[in-house]
C-alpha cells in the first residue's frame, strides 16, 4: 500500500451521494495526488463532509467508485482504516476524559505498539502545546485547543492518509499558521491530506485543490492554474461613494460579481465578455459616480466567484 | 477480536462512569430505595397452581376429597407421588408449588374429627400461601356421603392442615427481595446500555470510532463489561441489605446466587445494547427500555403470580429473562436448591443472551447511513 512520489492517493468517479430527494454529491470526479496537501474549498452545504465521508467508508455513496490507496471503497473499508486517520468536523472526543486519556484510548484503538505508545503521547503533547493542560477534561478545552487535540488523535498512528474535515473553523488566525505549518510537516513527511475549509487563505495554501458548489465539483487545479484563468477579467474600481457605485455596476452584462473591499470594488467578469470595461465606464458615468477602473491580479475568491456563478443568475444562491 | 482494543473501550467506559457522579449514585441509590419501598408484599388470589398428590388412604372418601379440592380451581394436578417425600422433592425442584398429602389413615381421622388432609405449601411464594388458604375451605363432609346436609357443612379449617414450606412465618419481604434483584438489575442494566451507544452517536463520537479499526464485537463486548461488575455490586448491596434489614435467608449457594444475577446483567446488557443499534436518541432508548420494563415487572411472576396468568401471557413472559432469574433465585434463595436442578430455566438465560449479542453485534454497522 505504499504509494509512490507521484503517485494518485485518491480517485473518485461519478461520485454521488442522494439523501432523498437532495442530491448531495453530484457526479464528483477526483484526483487527490499522494503526499500532498489538497484543499477542499465549498459554502455550507456544498457536500464536503458528505465528499469525505464516503472517501473513508462511513457513508455509501449512491453512485460512483472509489479507490483509496488503492483499495476499493466502501467494499474494503475495513482494510482503509488502519492506514487513514479522521478528523470530523464536530468535535468527536470524549469530552469527559482528559486530554492524556483521549490520546491513550486512541493510542489503544489505533495499534500503536505498546512499547511506543508513552513516547509517542509525549512527543505529540509536546509538538501539540499540551504540556501544562495534560489532566484538563477535552470538553472544557477552548474550540481552538479541542481541534489541536483532534489532530494529535488523528495524527497518533501516524496514518498514511489525514482527512481533515474544517479543522481550524475554530482557531484564530496566528495560530492558524502554526497549524498548516504542522500539516506542511506532515506532508513532507509523507502523508497525504485532504482538507476541507471554506477560508480562502486556507484553500491558498493548498498544493491543489477543488471547489464543490451544491454538490458539484466546479473546478480544480493548483491555486496558480485556478487563478491564471482569471487573467485579465478582475478589477479594481477606486470610487468616492463604492456602495452606489456597486448598484450601478450590478446589472451591467458581462459583470459576475462585484464585492466591496474597503473603499474600492472588487469586480469579477466572465469570460469573453469583451468590452467590458468600457460598459463598466459607462454604467458609472450614468449614476454621476467618478471612478477608476484599473486591472487587478485574480485571487482564489474571485476564481471561487467564478466558478460558482458559471452558468446562473446568482438568484438561487442561498447564503 | 482484539484484547488491547477490547480493554481499552472498557477503561474507557470506567474513567467515563467515574466521572459521572450521579450514575455512580444511582448504582448504589436504586437498590437500597427500592429495597426499602418494596419491603412489603403484594397478595392476590391465584388459580391454577401446579399441584402433585399423594393418596395414600385411596378410599372413595379420600378420592372425593381430592376431586373437591381441584373442583375449586385454584389446583391443577400436574404430578402423582407414592409418599409425601417425593412431593417435598418436586417442591424443591420448582416442578409443584403446593402439594396433596392424604394419609392412610384417612377414614379414621375423618371420623375421629383429626385433620385428615396435609397441604403442603411452596412458601418461597406468597401469593401460593394464599391460594392454599383456599384449599383449606373444601368442606369434608361433602367429600363422603354424611347424614349431614353438604353444603351447610362446616368448613374443613383445622381439619386439614397446611404446612408451609422454605417461608414458615410468610413474611412477604421473604419473598420479595430475591425478586427485587432481578427488577433491579432489569431496570438499570438495559437502562445503562440502551444509553450507551446512542449517547456515543449523539455526542458525534461514533463516527470517530467508526474510523478506526475497532469492531463492532471488541465496541459492544467492551460496553457490556464494566456494567456486568456494577450489576454484581448491585446484587451484593441488595443481598447485604436484605440479610441485614429484612433477614432474608439465602438456603443455596452464594456462589449460584451470583452465577444466577450475572446471567440475567448479561442478558438485560445484551438488551439494552441491541435497543441501542436501534434507537436514534437517548430519549427512544428510554422509551424502549421502559417498553421492556414494564412487561417484565408485570408478567414474570414479581408482581403478579405467574400461574394466574392466561396461557399466552405466559408464554409471553417466558421470552422475558426476568420470568427465568425469579425462578432460579426464588429456587436458590429460599429453597436452597441448586442451578443444576433447574437447568431449563439457567439455558434459557444463557440462550437469550447469546442471542441479544449477537443480534447487537449484526446490527450495528460501521456506517453513518
Ligand atoms: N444525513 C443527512 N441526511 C440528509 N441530508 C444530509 C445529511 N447529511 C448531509 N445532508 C445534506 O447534504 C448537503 C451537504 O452537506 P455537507 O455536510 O456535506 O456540507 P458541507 O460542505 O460539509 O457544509 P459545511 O461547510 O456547513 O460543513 C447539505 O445540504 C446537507 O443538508
Ligand atoms: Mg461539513
Amino acid at each position: 500500500m505504499t504509494t509512490g512520489a507521484d503517485a494518485i492517493a485518491i480517485r473518485a468517479r461519478g461520485l454521488t451521494r442522494r439523501f432523498g430527494k437532495l442530491v448531495a454529491v453530484d457526479h464528483v470526479d477526483l484526483e487527490v495526488p499522494a503526499k500532498r496537501v489538497y484543499g477542499f474549498l465549498g459554502p455550507n452545504g456544498s457536500g464536503k463532509s458528505t465528499t469525505i465521508r464516503m472517501l473513508c467508508g462511513l457513508l455509501t455513496p449512491s453512485a460512483g467508485e472509489i479507490e483509496v490507496l488503492g483499495l476499493r471503497i466502501p467494499a474494503q473499508a475495513d482494510e482503509l482504516r488502519p492506514h487513514i486517520g479522521y478528523m470530523t468536523q464536530k468535535f468527536s472526543l470524549f469530552e469527559d476524559l482528559s486530554v492524556c486519556e483521549n490520546l491513550e484510548f486512541l493510542a489503544a484503538i489505533q495499534g500503536v505498539p505498546k512499547a511506543k505508545t508513552k513516547a509517542r503521547i509525549d512527543a505529540l503533547i509536546g509538538q501539540y502545546h499540551f504540556g501544562d493542560r495534560q489532566k484538563q477534561l477535552a470538553g472544557t478545552l477552548s474550540g481552538g485547543q479541542k481541534q489541536r487535540l483532534a489532530l494529535a488523535c488523528a495524527v497518533i498512528h501516524e496514518p498514511e492518509l489525514l482527512f481533515l474535515d474544517e479543522p481550524t473553523s475554530a482557531v484564530d488566525p496566528e495560530s492558524r499558521r502554526d497549524f498548516w505549518e504542522k500539516l506542511f510537516e506532515l506532508a513532507d513527511a509523507g502523508t497525504t491530506l485532504l482538507v476541507s475549509t471554506h477560508l480562502m487563505d486556507e484553500a491558498e495554501r493548498c498544493h491543489r485543490l477543488a471547489i464543490l458548489d451544491r454538490g458539484a465539483l466546479v473546478a480544480d487545479g493548483t491555486p496558480h492554474e485556478l487563478t491564471a484563468q482569471l487573467e485579465g477579467r478582475t478589477f479594481i474600481v477606486e470610487t468616492a461613494d463604492p456602495r452606489r457605485a456597486q448598484r450601478a455596476l450590478d446589472g451591467v452584462p458581462g459583470v459576475l460579481g462585484v464585492a466591496q473591499v474597503g473603499n474600492t470594488l472588487r469586480v469579477l467578469t466572465a469570460a469573453g465578455a469583451g468590452d467590458v470595461t468600457q460598459r463598466m465606464g459607462q454604467a458609472l458615468a450614468a449614476a454621476a459616480q467618478k471612478a477608476e477602473v484599473a486591472p487587478a491580479p485574480p485571487n482564489l475568491e474571485d476564481v471561487f466567484v467564478a466558478a460558482t456563478r458559471k452558468g446562473d443568475g446568482d438568484g438561487e444562491r442561498a447564503a | 477480536m482484539n484484547w488491547r482494543r477490547l480493554w481499552a473501550i472498557v477503561v474507557k467506559e470506567l474513567r467515563q462512569l467515574r466521572r459521572d457522579r450521579i450514575t455512580l449514585a444511582m448504582v448504589v441509590g436504586i437498590p437500597v430505595f427500592q429495597l426499602v419501598l418494596f419491603g412489603y408484599a403484594i397478595n392476590t388470589n391465584l388459580r391454577g397452581l401446579d399441584v402433585g398428590i399423594v393418596d395414600q388412604a385411596n378410599t372413595a372418601g379420600s378420592r372425593a376429597l381430592v376431586l373437591d379440592m381441584l373442583a375449586t380451581g385454584v389446583v391443577a394436578p400436574v404430578a402423582r407421588a407414592d409418599t409425601p417425600q417425593e412431593l417435598m422433592a418436586m417442591i424443591r425442584r420448582g416442578r409443584i408449588s403446593i402439594g396433596i398429602v392424604v394419609p392412610p389413615d384417612f377414614e379414621r381421622r375423618r371420623i375421629d374429627g383429626r385433620a385428615v388432609a396435609q397441604v403442603l405449601v411452596d412458601g418461597s411464594d406468597t401469593a401460593v400461601q394464599g391460594a392454599a388458604a383456599q384449599l383449606m375451605q373444601v368442606p369434608i363432609d361433602s367429600a363422603v356421603p354424611d347424614t349431614r346436609a353438604p353444603l351447610t357443612s362446616t368448613p374443613a379449617s383445622g381439619r386439614i392442615s397446611v404446612v408451609g414450606f422454605y417461608n414458615p412465618q410468610r413474611r412477604s419481604a421473604v419473598n420479595i427481595v430475591p425478586g427485587l434483584i432481578g427488577v433491579i438489575l432489569t431496570m438499570t442494566m438495559v437502562l445503562f446500555t440502551a444509553i450507551a451507544i446512542v449517547r456515543e452517536r449523539e455526542r458525534g463520537n461514533m463516527e470517530l470510532l467508526i474510523a478506526t479499526p475497532l469492531t463492532s464485537a471488541e465496541l459492544m463486548v467492551g460496553k457490556v463489561l464494566p456494567y456486568v461488575a456494577i450489576g454484581l455490586v448491585q446484587t451484593s448491596v441488595i443481598l447485604a441489605l436484605g440479610t441485614w434489614l429484612f433477614e432474608v435467608p439465602i438456603r443455596g449457594s452464594v456462589l449460584d446466587v451470583y452465577l444466577a444475577s450475572g446471567l440475567l446483567i448479561l442478558a438485560n446488557l445484551a438488551l439494552g445494547l441491541l435497543i441501542s443499534t436501534r434507537a436514534q436518541s437517548q430519549f427512544q432508548a428510554m422509551q424502549m427500555t421502559f417498553f421492556v420494563f414494564l412487561p417484565s415487572i408485570l408478567l414474570s411472576g414479581f408482581m403478579f403470580p405467574f400461574a394466574g396468568m392466561p396461557k399466552l401471557v405466559q408464554w409471553l413472559a417466558e421470552v422475558l429473562p426476568l420470568t427465568h432469574f425469579l425462578r432460579l433465585i426464588r429456587g436458590v434463595m429460599l429453597r436452597g436448591a441448586g442451578l443444576g436442578e433447574m437447568w431449563g430455566d439457567v439455558l434459557a438465560l444463557a440462550a437469550f443472551v447469546l442471542v441479544m449479542m449477537a443480534l447487537a453485534i449484526l446490527r450495528f454497522r460501521k456506517r453513518l447511513d
